[in-house]
Order: structure tokens, then sequence, then C-alpha cells
């Protein structure tokens, strides 16, 4: 395959997938997917639940082995050479497996030795570590006695411990509070400010416009759209939306008027929002009782990947 | 052409630092809760020593050429080295790989299944050689003689711990519920520690079941510790022989297990 390498490859990438396909016997998880991450920028995975982001993660880490296609991580075969590209990666898993029995230190110092952290080394990079999650006063704390959001500080500041070239953070503020998710972006933002590689997969959509370089959306398997989050608004659902709160039956002529003007419309819970309304001089007096607010990743995510939720 | 080299795939070899980093896990945990695991791991084959001893004991006082104490004494340590392997093998390698998904953060980081495998049976192994000779010192109080052979027996231990923390991590990788070690606990760890000459001697049972000890592999522990604490012969090799082949031959189950578990 070397021979056939297409210019675009010499850009310098954190990581890429290319055509990689997994399944789960009659389940193709990972569909053809063609993914990559340019070295230094954050990416933003948004998928529903099922769309294949924590497979794809586990492919990056030779967790799952796939069925097609080529993996690159730091410019080295995966999974042929995985383990030399998982010394340069710190991997933030969705779901918590820390230590509950042994203190903060204990499990810093535990990753430290587990990523090859050099012994004159090990006691900096913990302090570091301690002082990236904020816990230094809390070295000594079991992990068992800490809060939801001191525990996924620790998460993270685990997968830095050695200062990884790439991160990836799987679905790294679900289940928390507004607050808490604020204090992680801010951890995230700084890494991406560090000139770390960055894949987040998130299915929160502010989440994505707020931290990513550039969005994929991915939809059973594969990516459907790529770009940045204003690029991305731009071209598929513009810049106005009109949003029509009302009753059922008003919502349905809404849609009419929608299809009537050519418009694309999605539903939002008890409201219609009328997308691209900017491109139609007629759809605002059609609709004098909606309410006009800029078009955003939501309406995108929710345009491609469709309203119900499998 | 800039790409690094894709062809030599890397070789499936065992770094110390990955081993020692797991190992190092372990026993910063153990740091936690060493009393009970030593509490259970010491109290039940000591419990089992002074029922058979003083239970046998008294009706027989020569078994195999032995005094009862003797020989119940060195037996005893083949059942302690088992209780601290088998079990910590298969509920720990349990617990850490489906409840705590530890497994699965070692895998993310510079790590393969197979150091993995050899950390943790390293580990129990280690500790399962203290325990296994614990109940021969206690036996020690009640007349076994000491000698220097008996610096012997945690070695011993250790290899037969290795083959048997390495079968549990196996048949933790295999059962579907924690509760399904109930079925290998009486079907294959009780009558392996009951029939391995611990209690009373082989040559009392069929000819068959003495055939079928010989692939027993506390039998050929207990045999080694007799021959390390009373004198060691030719055919000892040979019991340290079938440990070995036992131990490599369940950590390649365990890695070949707990790999298409942990790796999708």
């Amino acid at each position: 395959m070397t021979s056939q390498r297409t210019p675009e490859v010499a850009v310098d990438l954190g990581l890429s997938l290319r055509g990689v396909v997994k399944t789960f016997g009659a389940l193709r998880a990972v569909d053809g997917l063609d993914l990559d991450v340019r070295s230094g920028t954050c990416l933003g995975l948004l998928g529903a639940n099922g769309a294949g982001k924590s497979t794809t993660m586990r492919l990056l880490t030779a967790q799952a082995i796939a069925d097609e296609g080529e993996i690159e991580v730091l410019g080295l075969p995966v999974p042929a050479q995985s383990k030399q590209a998982r010394a340069q990666m710190g991997v933030v898993p969705q779901q918590d497996n820390l230590d509950i029995e042994l203190t903060v230190r204990q499990n810093l110092e535990v990753f430290a030795r587990l990523y090859r952290v050099p012994r004159a080394g090990r006691g900096e990079a913990v302090g570091r570590a301690l002082e990236v999650a904020q816990l230094t006063g809390r070295a000594d704390t079991k992990v068992d006695d800490l809060s939801g959001g001191m525990r996924r500080r620790l998460l993270i500041a685990r997968a830095l411990v050695h200062r990884p070239r790439l991160v990836l953070l799987d679905e790294p503020t679900v289940g928390l509070d507004p607050q808490v998710r604020q204090e992680l972006w801010a951890l995230v933002d700084a890494l991406r400010s560090e000139g770390v590689t960055v894949l987040m997969s998130t299915h929160y959509i502010e989440e994505a416009e707020r931290l990513a370089d550039d969005v994929a959306i991915m939809h059973a398997g594969r990516v459907i759209a790529r770009g940045t989050p204003t690029a991305l608004v731009a071209e598929h659902v513009g810049s106005r939306v009109l949003e029509v709160y009302g009753p059922p039956a008003r919502l349905l002529e809404v849609e009419q008027v929608g299809r009537a003007t050519g418009l694309p419309t999605r539903r939002t819970g008890p409201a219609v929002a009328v997308l691209r309304a900017e491109t139609s001089d007629v759809v605002a007096d059609l609709l004098p009782d909606a309410v006009a607010r800029p078009a955003n990743l939501e309406d995108v995510f929710v345009l491609l990947t469709g309203e119900k939720v499998e | 052409m800039s790409t690094p080299a894709r062809s030599a795939p890397a070789l499936r070899r065992i770094e110390p630092s990955a081993v020692g980093a797991v190992v190092f896990r372990e026993l910063t945990l153990y740091r936690r809760y060493w009393r009970s695991t030593t509490f259970s791991s010491i109290v039940e084959p000591t419990i089992y020593l002074l029922a058979f001893g003083f239970g046998f004991g008294s009706l027989v006082a020569q078994v195999a050429g032995y005094d009862y104490v003797d020989f119940v004494g060195t037996g005893i340590v083949a059942t302690a080295v088992l209780f601290s392997s088998a079990f910590p093998g298969m509920f720990g390698s349990f617990v850490k790989r489906t409840f705590q998904k530890t497994y699965d953060a070692v895998l993310a980081a510079p790590v393969d299944t197979e150091e993995l495998v050899t950390a943790e049976a390293l580990w129990i192994a280690l500790r399962s050689g203290v325990y296994g000779a614990v109940p021969m010192l206690v036996a020690v109080g009640f007349g076994l003689q000491p000698s220097w052979g008996m610096l012997l027996v945690p070695p011993i231990g250790v290899l037969t711990g290795f083959g048997f923390a390495a079968f549990g991590i196996w048949v933790s990788g295999i059962v579907p519920s924690i509760d399904s070690f109930g079925y290998v606990i009486s079907a294959v760890l009780t009558p392996l520690f009951l029939v391995a000459g611990t209690f009373f001697p082989i040559n009392g049972l069929p000819g068959w079941a003495q055939s079928a000890s010989l692939l027993n592999p506390l039998f050929h522990c207990v045999e080694l510790v007799r021959g390390a604490v009373f004198g060691l012969e030719l055919a000892d090799l040979g019991h340290v022989l079938a440990l070995v082949v036992f131990a490599a031959m369940m950590w390649l189950l365990a890695v070949r297990r707990l790999r298409s578990r942990l790796v999708l």
C-alpha cells in the first residue's frame, strides 16, 4: 500500500484511519471509516450512542482489531506497533476505572510506571499530574472519598502523567454537572494550547463546538460530515433558524410552510425549526409567531443523523 | 519514503518494566488489604492441618513410612498454595476485568495481554510461595523436624502457585458470571487437593486413580515438598518438570483466553 500514498498523507497526522471496518457478529460497528486528525489539533467526534465512537477509540489502542482497513497512530501502524504508539498516547475512558481503594497519588504512581516514566522523573510527573487535576491538597485521599468531578479530573490527569503527544477522550464529561463540565473543558483546552493532539468523542454538541478545531459527525459506523463547526453549520443549515413553538397542529402547519418554501425543517421537542431561513424572503412573513436564532451545530447534527434515536 | 518501517511485526516479548508496573499496582493494593488476604490464606489450611493431624494422627501413627504429622505437615503446603493462588486468580481477575475495568486501563497503556497475565500470575505466585510455607511452620510446632531443605519449599510454592494462578485467570475468562466459580471449585479444585497425597497416600487408591494423580499438579507439588524436606531423589526432577509444564500450559491458555476477552 505504501506506493499508493496520496499527497494528503504528507500532512503531519496525529492519527489516521483508512477504510476501517469492525464487525461484531452481524453488527457493523465501524463501517468503512476514514478519519484523520492533524497533529496539534482537537477533533470532536460527534455521534449518537451506538454510532461507533467507542469502537473507534478501542481500535486506536489496539483494544479492538479491525477486520479491514489501515490505522496509523503517531505515524506508527496499529496494531503492528501499537505498543510504541500507546507509550506516547493517553487514554481517558468513558467508564471510570480508577483504583478506588488507592489514594490519588498512588493511582498516579501506578500509571507513571505503566507508562514507563523513568524513575528519576516519576516524582515530578506525579506532582505535575496532581496540579493538572487540582488535587495536590488531596493527594493522600482515597479515590473512593472524592467527588464525581474530582474523580473525572483525576482520570484525565492520569492519562497525562507521561506527557503524551496524543490524547483520546471518550465522552469526557458524560453525566457530570455543568460546573464540572466547564472545569474539564478548561483542562482539554489547555492541552490543545500545548500542542497535544486530541480526539474527543462526545454527544454533547456544545462540547464539540467549544473545544474542537474540527468536528466529524459519525453515524452508523462512518463519518458523514467533517469540518470546522462554523463551516458545517454554514454548509448544512445556513445561518438563521426560525423556531415556532405551538400545539401539534401548528407544528404540522409550520412543516408544511417549510416544504412549500423549500426549506428543511426539524422537530425539537415542542417546536419546529425551519433551517436556512435567511435564504427565503417570505418565510418570516408566513411564520409571524416564529423566534429567530442563529443556526448551530445541533441543527446540523439532527438534520444529518435523523430526529429519532434508534 | 518518510513513513516508519512497517515491515517487522513487533516481537511478542515480555518487558520487565511492563510486568514490574503491573506488579507494583498489586503491591500497592496489597499494602491495604494484606491482613484479610493473609488471614484467609493461612488459617484455612492450618485448620485442615490441625483437624487431620489430631483426628487422623490419633488413629494412625505412621503413613507411607512417615509419622503422620510429618506426612500431613508437608503435604498441606500444596493445599495452602492452591488456596492462595487459584482463588485470587479466578475471583481477582474476574473482578478486575469485568467490574473494575482495570485490565482495560492497563491495556490502554503500553502493556500487552501476555505481560498483564505474567505479572498477575507472578504476583500471586510469589505470595502463595510464602503463604504455602506457613502451615508447614505450624506443623514444626507440632513436631515436624526443621530441615535446610525447607528453604526450597517457597520456590516450589511459587512454581506451583504460578500454574494455579494462571489456571484461575484462564477460568476467569471462561465463566459467564462470578457464581460459576462454584462449579470449578467443587468439580475441579476440591478433588485435586483431596487426592494429591496430602492427607492420605495415593498408593491406597485403585490403579486408575493412581495413574490419574500423575496428571494432578498438586500431587507433584506434595511429592516435591516431601523430597525437599526429607531428602531429594532423582524422581523429583520429574516432579519439577511436571510443574513447569503445567505452569507453561496454563500461562498459554490464560493469555489466549484473556486476549480474546480484552481485545475485541
